[in-house]
């Protein structure tokens, strides 16, 4: 032992000596996983686009920075016609792309790199839709874009006219998501001239505020300030991501001041991290729901009333004081309060054992048994689904039901929680894509979504509130669509297809000398306006 | 010699075979769809669903999809990822040199500390530096690894600043990739410092992983010097006034060292299963936590052939150790 605390000194020794020499402002992000790839479209983890779309590319529409809301990108402005058909984008110009080994731009970005990123996952066809071997453009289908888009047209270098199926309002926050990031086709036919085509994954070329340097596959992704960025220009120099997905090794990381800032901290090292002084601490409501989904369609679960008497039953509060650590604020309508048209007047169903049972003998239920599903995995929106279903099973027996607890795979959890016949209620939550009350709305209670496949896992179909989300979604007045989503979420209140657990609150520990930083309500991490003092 | 090699060679052949339907059928006897995964809590349509499967080439007979998996890889074609797209090969060429490294330095460690104190406690029977040596390596052997590197993190790099927390090398250091290992890509690079930056990365993972082969190995060591000890030449040895070293360094542990390195070579196993939690830990960018990851996203290809190409390297180092007896025992090679 001794030997080994004098051979850790010197070599500690020796690389405190190495650690001399200064180099320009370097700011290091300990992120919590690998990248599948830099091009952000055919991926659909948080943790891939904070490497990829974030720092690298732009996309048309821009999510103002620390809100959801809509601001240019690398369209100026654009004017929509009569009908909410028509999108006719004009692009900025003097966009300048970065340059690798293998590519200098002759060209600034134009119409035709918009046409490019979108006919790519448009058309199977493309000669770029299967430029690596069984690629897939997830995001873009699952946002319902190949039915929306019927078209996009280049009118000329600086003037792009996309052409909808429908009106469809969430259609601008939909083309800011990381999918419609805008990729080079100069680049693209560089690549294809030197038959390297997947390179365009390896070795991105975007307009955003970093260029890609490189990537060590699970260790380090370096990048630097794109001097030529069109945007505010980046205050750091140099931009590293230490990939490290332990949480607690994360942490130790900081504290050591290896990084710079780190995401997903662990709920029980928050009061440290507030406590420690080299250390802060961001916070923000995160965009997010956790739920108890109740199968509306199987007895006695399709009557209003028994759904009620459960949700009183249940006492939220304590799910959120020991599951979430009180890190968590408890739900009582389907989207969160950080969302735009959040009906805050709703009265959430107040824990009442008494009135449950009441209520339950009015439905004449009795001597009740179900079954609560426990998702196997941890989630933003649900830290741990076994011990929130434990606490469910202890206050339903208070009332006289009996519950049973149950589990699956993650995979046989999501598919068998959407089997039409199923007889529990299923935990499961969701965290926004783009911001629109519809990403949550239609995707999880709509009518079309209650079928195998789709998201509506408390199988509810109610007309009334699928048509109010119809009427939201094609009409481009936000004022008209927030009065109709506030009267939704009424009517999600009354019916009670879920009991609302909570939107967990969303934590990133820094080093105090760190400034700059803006929480993203999506979950992105972006550097552009990060600062260190010395 | 050469008929000794050609019938250990041979051997490989049926071994290899049935490590290809393990392989093959390990990660598809997991609960879990690929696409499921891939869709998440958004869930994916029938007909999607069945579009992807037959993109994948999953909606395909097993026993076909198993021969497909053969044929290609005669062709030298490991597949592709699910995940990340890229060949998997590539993916595990890029990722081995570092689980080699540490392993490497881990084994090294682990050998050169543990057979000198298996040696001490068997030459020092019931003393207290054997009792206590012993006890240590009974701890180290039940040493929970994930428990302990965390441990180890947290006093060395959290409270006493020694080591850094996690990582390869000092992030101010960039160099390209030559070989993919750090200690001789940083001797490459000219960069000042470099090198002891990479040693000074290398400690803490390499203590972590040694510390269950060390246990094992100084184990070994010390019963099997026990059982040589006792044999007639060892006291012949003394018998006729050799210096009591000689008798130990000669005639004793070159015996002993027959069943030492057999466990020494089937510490590669264990070394590979440590590296798993070792790599997750410091954030090793290995082949460990690579197959993690893999078999979480239900990764087919990246599972099966990882799984292959990880089996063919410890049946590599297998046959080198069947070798070395061959070296250093002849009767083993003539028999």
């Amino acid at each position: 032992m001794k030997l080994l605390s004098r051979s850790l000194i010197a070599a500690s020794a020796l690389a405190l000596y190495a650690a001399a020499p200064a180099m320009a402002k370097t700011f290091i992000y300990c992120s919590e996983a690998s990248p599948e790839g830099f091009d952000p479209s055919p991926y659909t983890a948080g943790g891939t686009f904070d490497a990829s779309a974030h720092p690298i590319y732009n996309r048309l529409t821009e999510f103002k920075k620390g809100t959801t809301e809509i601001e240019p990108g690398l369209a100026e402005s654009w004017e929509v016609s009569e009908d909410g058909t028509e999108y006719t984008f004009r692009l900025r110009q003097g966009v300048k792309w970065h340059s690798n080994e293998k590519f200098t731009p002759t060209r600034d970005f134009n119409a035709d790199d918009v046409v490019f990123s979108f006919e790519r996952q448009a058309n199977a066809d493309h000669p770029w839709n299967q430029y690596i071997a069984g690629v897939t453009y997830e995001y873009f289908n699952s946002m319902d874009m190949p039915n929306l888009v019927k078209s996009v047209e280049k009118i000329d270098d600086y003037t792009v006219k996309i052409t909808l199926t429908q009106s469809e309002a969430p259609f601008l926050a939909n083309i800011a998501m990381p999918f419609a990031s805008i990729i080079s086709k100069e680049y693209a036919d560089t690549l294809e001239a030197a038959g390297t085509k997947e390179d365009l994954n390896n070795l991105p070329i975007g307009t955003g505020p970093f260029r890609f340097v490189a990537y060590q596959k699970d260790a380090v992704i370096r990048y630097a300030k794109n001097a030529d960025y069109w945007g505010p220009a980046p205050l750091i120099d140099d931009l590293v991501f230490a990939i490290t997905p332990d949480a607690a090794v994360r942490l130790q990381k900081l504290k050591a001041g290896e990084c710079h800032l780190m995401p997903y901290p662990a709920p029980a090292d928050i009061e440290a991290i507030k406590a420690d002084g080299n250390l802060k601490l961001d916070e923000q409501a995160g965009l997010n729901v956790g739920y108890l989904a109740y199968n509306t369609t199987v007895a006695p679960f399709d009557d209003v009333r028994v759904r009620k008497a459960l949700n009183m039953a249940i006492n939220k509060q304590a799910i959120v004081d020991a599951v979430f650590q009180g890190h968590a604020e408890p739900a009582k309508n389907p989207i969160p309060p950080t969302m735009w048209s959040y009906n805050d007047a709703i009265q959430d169903d107040p824990y009442d054992p008494e009135a449950s049972k009441a209520l339950l003998e009015e439905a004449g239920v009795s001597g009740l048994s179900m079954e609560i599903w426990a998702m196997p995995v941890q989630r933003p929106y649900m830290p741990n689904a076994r011990r929130t279903a434990e606490l469910m099973q202890e206050d339903l027996s208070k009332v006289g039901v009996k519950a049973e607890i149950v589990s699956y795979e993650w995979g046989e959890y999501l598919s068998k929680s959407m089997e039409t016949g199923r007889k529990g209620a299923v935990i499961l939550g969701w965290t926004g894509d783009n911001g629109d009350p519809d990403n949550f709305l239609s995707v999880l209670l709509s009518c079309a979504s209650a079928v195998e496949g789709g998201a509506n896992r408390a199988f509810w179909c109610n007309e009334e509130f699928s048509n109010l989300l119809q009427q939201a979604k094609t009409n481009p007045d936000p004022a008209e669509r927030t009065r109709l989503y506030e009267e939704a979420q009424v009517l999600f209140k009354e019916q009670a297809p879920w009991f609302t657990i909570a939107h967990s609150t969303q934590y990133v520990p820094m080093r105090a000398n760190v400034s700059g930083f803006v929480m993203s309500p999506l979950g992105d991490f972006t550097f552009e306006t990060v600062d260190i003092a010395e | 010699m050469f008929r000794f090699i050609l019938s250990k060679l041979l051997y490989l052949v049926p071994t290899f075979l049935g490590i290809t339907i393990i392989a093959f059928s390990f990660p598809r006897l997991l609960a879990g769809d690929p696409v499921l995964l891939m869709a998440g809590e958004r869930g994916v349509t029938p007909e999607r669903h069945a579009q992807l499967t037959a993109q994948l080439g999953y909606d395909k007979n097993i026993v076909l999809q198993y021969f497909d998996f053969v044929g290609r890889l005669l062709h030298g074609d490991f597949g592709h990822s699910l995940v990340t797209k890229k060949p998997v090969l590539s993916e595990f060429l890029a990722l081995f040199p570092a689980t080699i490294e540490l392993g490497l330095v881990a084994i090294l460690l682990a050998t050169l500390i543990g057979v000198p104190i298996g040696v001490l406690a068997a030459i020092k029977r019931g003393s207290w530096f054997d009792q206590i040596s012993m006890t240590g390596a009974l701890v180290g052997f039940s040493m929970p690894i994930f428990w302990w590197g965390l441990l180890l993190i947290i006093f060395f790099s959290g409270y006493l600043g020694w080591t850094p927390v996690s990582g390869r090398i000092s992030l101010m250091y960039y160099f390209p990739n030559v070989t993919g290992f750090m200690l001789i890509d940083s001797l490459l690079s000219g960069q000042k410092g470099a090198f002891a930056s990479a040693l000074h990365y290398l400690i803490l993972p390499s203590v972590v992983l040694a510390t269950i082969p060390l246990a094992v190995i100084a184990r070994q060591t010390r019963s099997a010097m026990l059982e040589v000890m006792g044999e007639d030449y060892v006291r012949t040895a003394r018998a006729k006034g050799m210096p009591p070293r000689r008798v130990i360094a000669v005639h004793a542990l070159r015996n002993a060292m027959i069943p030492v390195i057999t466990t020494i070579g089937l510490q590669i196993g264990v070394l590979l299963a440590g590296a798993i939690l070792t790599e997750t830990i410091f954030s090793w960018p290995g082949i460990g936590k690579w197959m993690i990851d893999s078999i979480s996203r239900r990764d087919y290809p990246a599972v099966q052939s990882g799984l292959l190409l990880i089996a063919g390297v410890v049946m590599v180092v297998n046959l080198l150790v069947d070798l070395t007896y061959g070296l250093i025992n002849p009767r083993i090679r003539n028999k």
